[in-house]
């Protein structure tokens, strides 16, 4: 049978999802699908449900209602297939660890290999290349800037071989140089994984990402180049800045891929 | 100094308690790396705290009741298991109000501990509980103290890339499929256990300061996990070793004398690193 005219199962499903802190709730009957290899970012106000919305993909907090999928199993099932990336600024800055031992977590959980293992080793190196971190490999993580802990942090969740990777506010605390390193990055990988960021900057989104999913408390999921002002400000409120940076989201790129 | 290299020679129980102290500084080494790195220097708190509950348990069960399979250390030993295990699910689950829930178990358990000592017949002297006796060590201490050390090392060793990622990132080791509870429990409770073995040396009130000064010194040079572990073993060597010649040369208490050179050690470190030039940010590649 020929498979290749079906549809690509989705890395990422809800269904009628709800959830609520308490008697608060942070989301109202969130459905959303998300295609293998897409490039997809969750926007939205601070306090709007997007991290919230991450922990129910990950299993880490469980829908009042709703079904959620990662690739057609519950999320506690597959999650050990998704690679995740947090704020790095959310670290001890004195912990002790090198750049090598903390990629090396990324290996962590597979049951048949050994951290010590030639195997694992190689896969921290890889990883590492991946970046363009290897000369830096035996450097304390304390000494990194900013932009070099993220990647760190990205090698460490390349380490675990995902099929989705999943950025939280990759844009935080990053220089302008480091921002444009990471579009390269992300571009690249995208080739092979699903890619998923989260943040509070449209502006980030604009160039590289297919589709927008506006996080604030209900969800709408609109392809980059259907993105309007009158969007924007319904999300937001107006934010002046945001609008400004809105004018280059309508992207070549944005519209070739929906 | 001379001393004090006399009585080594000549006095059995200060040849002994030497050895305690300088075995006992690995087992704290160890165990005071996690809790600095972990920053769960509260939950150790609380747990030699509730110590003392299982002390005054123990006798309490001992000489009142008869059973005499009970004694001040089985109580110590449930005791510090029993709140390692109570404040870890405490600080997994609770959220925001941790440091509250802590806290009340914290004093709970001095508490208990408290009234079983006053209600056990015979005069019982709660300081030296609280303030610790290394001089009152015995050879059984020597055994335990050493068994002690080889279960610390054995876990830290068989589970170093798991407790080092629960450290980093509870979130991420969680996500990778590590069961981060039973690792976290794990390291509390063998916590708990050198914290009961050191209490004898230390007391209750001072443990805690042996387990974290040093890790916490050592935090500010080393850059590697196991380099702090190592250089707090030494550190904590030579802390005991100091501390117990200059408490027998000058008469004085030995756990305060051992606190105090830590605590010094400790503050000089933080004024030389503050005033050492800023390590420079490497530039980005």
């Amino acid at each position: 049978m020929d498979t290749s005219n079906l549809p690509t199962s989705p890395s990422i499903l809800l269904e009628n999802v709800s959830f609520g802190y308490g008697r608060v709730p942070v989301l109202e009957n969130v459905s959303l699908s998300i295609q293998e290899r897409g490039l997809v970012c969750f926007v939205g106000p601070n306090g709007g449900g997007k991290t919230t919305l991450l922990k129910l993909i990950l299993g880490l907090l469980k829908p009042e209602s709703g079904l959620v999928r990662l690739f057609g199993c519950p999320p506690a099932e597959s999650r050990h297939r998704v690679g995740y990336v947090p704020q790095h600024a959310r670290y001890d800055p004195l912990f002790p660890a090198t750049v090598e031992e903390i990629v090396q977590m990324g290996c962590l959980g597979k049951p048949s290999e050994s951290l010590r293992s030639r195997g694992a080793h190689q896969i921290v190196h890889e990883a590492l290349d991946e970046v363009e971190l290897s000369d830096l490999a035996h450097r304390p993580f304390s000494d990194l800037s900013g932009g070099q802990r993220q990647r760190v942090l990205i090698a460490r969740a390349l380490a675990s071989q995902p099929e989705l990777l999943i950025l939280d506010e990759p844009t935080s605390n990053v220089d302008q140089r480091a921002e444009n390193r990471l579009y390269e990055t992300l571009l690249r990988l995208n080739a092979r994984m699903t890619i998923l960021l989260v943040s509070h900057d449209l502006g980030f989104v604009s160039n590289i990402v297919q589709s927008v999913v506006c996080v604030n408390r209900r969800v709408v999921h609109h392809p980059t180049s259907a993105i309007t002002g009158e969007m924007i400000q319904e999300i937001y409120g107006a934010t002046d800045l945001l609008m400004v940076r809105h004018d280059h989201i309508c992207s070549d790129k944005g519209h070739q891929h929906e | 100094m001379n001393d004090f290299l006399q009585a080594l020679h000549d006095l059995p129980f200060v040849r002994l308690s030497l050895i305690v102290g300088l075995l006992a500084s690995v087992a704290f080494g160890m165990t005071g790396a996690y809790v600095v790195v972990r920053r769960i220097s509260y939950l150790a708190g609380a747990i030699s705290h509730c110590v003392l509950g299982g002390i005054g348990a123990g006798l309490y069960l001992e000489r009142v009741l008869g059973w005499t399979w009970c004694g001040p250390m089985t109580g110590a030993v449930v005791a510090a298991l029993a709140a390692a295990i109570i404040v870890g699910l405490v600080s997994l689950r609770a959220g925001q109000r941790e440091d509250t829930v802590i806290g009340a178990i914290w004093v709970l358990g001095m508490a208990t501990g408290l009234l079983f000592l006053q209600k056990t017949p015979g005069f019982v002297d709660p300081m030296s509980y609280l303030f610790g006796d290394i001089t009152l060590v015995s050879h059984t201490d020597l055994w335990l103290v050493g068994g002690l050390d080889l279960l610390v090392g054995g876990a830290v060793w068989r589970f170093f890339p798991q407790f080092l990622a629960i450290c980093f990132d509870e979130e991420f080791a969680r996500l990778r499929g590590i069961r981060v509870e039973v690792y976290y429990l794990l390291l509390l409770c063998l916590t708990a256990l050198t914290i009961v073995l050191l209490v004898k040396i230390l007391g209750i009130l001072m443990v805690i300061a042996l387990l974290t000064l040093p890790a916490a010194t050592a935090n500010l040079l080393a850059r590697k996990l196991w380099h702090l572990m190592a250089l707090s073993v030494v550190l904590c060597a030579v802390f005991t070793c100091g501390g117990l010649a200059c408490a027998y040369v000058y008469d004085l208490y030995s756990g305060p004398v051992i606190i105090l050179m830590a605590g010094a050690v400790y503050l000089l470190a933080l004024l030389v690193q503050k005033f050492k030039p800023v390590r420079l940010e490497s530039s980005e590649q």
